[in-house]
């Protein structure tokens, strides 16, 4: 579904900040992808929705290349929600922003009415209807963006930095989301400092660093790899530390994670 | 001790709003305190801040009764620049306070509104970037910066005005966990050097609850929970509340209620293991 071939891209200050990066996301993936500030995990996403163009390589999109294609053509397929959500709202009403990009599409409004409904609803927005997007605090405001491009369907969906200002409760419906776009078949990426958040799905992921792609692979190896997050300047969550740290004390009767992990559950009990 | 924040009786409600955004509320920070503020989103938490820094009521109008003090002031009958010189706020995303073409210039702007005098500037503009270890960055265009260091900027020009409260609004959210756990230090760091308070609206607390003295969770504009990091997170109200505990936080709760456990303290993951351990045997 996207496919990165040697991508390099550097910002007018001359900072490398994508430097020879291969990467492909297949249909229907979860991938999160992970790294210190300034890694160029932003600029990636850029330029999977044709926002950016890469200096030197090429960026593929459903098999289509992105210098070839309008970013309006992309973003039927392509929706992301930009980590700060107030460069994505400018609409008078919640209910306006939310019909603004479906109207766009050409959706017919009866149509448009019910996925606005349905995005309220599922994001806990009904309330604010008819406000203005500006009297919505930080964590409603990601919400709003991430209903807006769920309305539309698209085949990918881009979550940046989608936990930033969000209580455990929503958090945990976000990861219900995710789930949700996964089992019916989106591709799903991810980028977000908050470990403990992606820890649970499992996912794919790819660790950038200075624009390069660092380590790419199941959740549960990269996690444990201390010398990969160590370099990344990525966090382990706090659960794989801690039952690693149980098994590596001297003395330790655990052979291993797992076998620290049953004790300490059975204890609970 | 003297308080440097006492807030009481509060009650503020956005001009047509339906419902009360703070409501009855009362809260006491000693000096050097550092208290964290959770709660779920569209708690009050922002508007709460608002009523410290003065922007409730001079900037936003709407119905206000109670009172907030802030060292001593009564924040409604003092003017914006007398708060500014009590109360320093720092944004989640430091983009949206840094602005000069200089690092340095960018921490003088607020000492420049005020008008004080150009060695008093240098002086308390160059003691800024020592505490947070940014004297290199000095000439440097703010734009040009990580975001880490970006914070450090942003936080050097509140440190500048010399608040006895500094109010951290979610400070860590944008920042990579390294990066992060630096600025909690830091936090913990200046606390201890120069006596300052902190109240921190924090999502993220498995950093934060290390250097933090006193939780507070709000709730519909009401206080809900207050009390240690360790009450508050071992309550079983926290997660109703939508407070993240962290994931190792919980396993030493659990740890906890079967007695295995004694420790007064949050500990870390490594911390725990060596408790863990101690007890195993």
């Amino acid at each position: 579904m996207i496919e990165f071939q040697d991508v390099t891209y550097v910002h007018q200050n001359g900072v490398r900040a994508l430097d020879g990066v291969s990467l492909s996301i297949g249909s229907g993936e979860t991938v999160a992808i992970v790294g210190e500030n300034g890694a160029g995990k932003t600029t990636l996403v850029k330029h999977v929705t044709g926002l950016l163009k890469p200096a030197t390589g090429n960026v593929l999109v459903d098999g289509q290349n992105t210098r070839e294609t309008s970013t309006a053509q992309l973003s039927r397929k392509v929706g992301v929600a930009f980590q700060n959500p107030d460069h994505q709202l400018f609409s008078e009403s919640v209910e306006e922003e939310m019909s603004f990009a479906l109207r766009n599409f050409g959706f017919p409004p009866p149509l448009v009415e019910q996925r606005v409904k349905w995005g309220l609803e599922l994001f806990g927005l009904e309330e604010y209807r008819k406000s203005s997007p500006l009297v919505l605090s930080g964590g409603e405001k990601k919400r709003l963006t991430l209903a807006c491009i769920l309305a539309w369907d698209p085949e990918v969906v881009i979550l940046d930095e989608p936990t930033v200002g969000q209580d455990s409760i929503q958090k945990e419906k976000l990861s219900g989301t995710i789930r949700m776009l996964t089992s019916s078949g989106k591709t799903v990426v991810v980028v977000s400092h908050d470990i403990e958040f992606l820890w649970p799905m499992q996912p794919r992921v790819v660790v950038m660093k200075a624009g390069r792609v660092l380590g790419d692979g199941p959740a549960a190896r990269l996690m444990q790899d201390r010398g990969l997050l160590e370099s990344a300047r990525v966090a382990q969550p706090q659960l794989v530390e801690f039952y690693e740290h149980l098994v590596e004390r001297p003395n330790s009767p655990f052979a291993d994670p797992l076998e620290a992990r049953r004790w300490v559950e059975g204890r609970a009990r | 001790m003297a308080n440097i924040l006492e807030i009481s009786g509060l009650n503020f409600r956005y001009p047509d709003a339906p419902k009360k955004a703070v409501a009855d509320f009362d809260l006491s920070v000693p000096e050097q305190e550092i208290v964290v503020l959770a709660g779920p989103s569209g708690c009050g938490k922002s508007t709460l801040l608002r009523t410290v820094n003065g922007l409730i009521p001079h900037m936003y109008t709407g119905d206000y009764s109670g009172e907030v003090r802030v060292a001593g002031s009564v924040v409604k009958e003092s003017t914006m620049r007398e708060l500014a010189q009590k109360v320093g706020f720092l944004f989640q995303n430091p983009e949206n306070q840094i602005f000069m073409f200089t690092v340095e210039r960018d921490i003088a702007f607020g000492l420049e509104n005020l008008g004080v005098p150009r060695a008093e500037m240098r002086r308390r503009v160059d003691e800024a970037m020592r505490l947070l270890e940014i004297e290199d960055l000095a000439l440097r265009a703010p734009h040009e910066l990580s975001d880490g260091q970006k914070q450090r900027v942003a936080l050097a020009g509140v440190l500048a005005m010399n608040p006895r409260l500094v109010i951290l609004d979610e400070p860590t959210s944008l920042l990579d966990p390294r990066t992060a756990a630096e600025l909690v230090g830091l936090v913990g760091r200046l606390r201890r050097d120069l006596g300052t308070s902190f109240v921190v609206v924090e999502h993220r607390l498995d950093l934060l609850v290390k250097v933090a003295d006193r939780m507070v969770v709000m709730s519909e504009g009401r206080k809900a929970l207050e009390g240690t990091p360790r009450e508050v997170l071992f309550g079983d109200e926290a997660e109703a509340y939508g407070v993240s505990v962290p994931s190792v936080t919980k396993v030493q709760k659990m740890l906890a209620a079967d007695g295995a456990l004694t420790t007064e303290r949050l500990l870390s993951p490594g911390e725990l293991a060596q408790d863990v351990e101690g007890q195993r045997h």
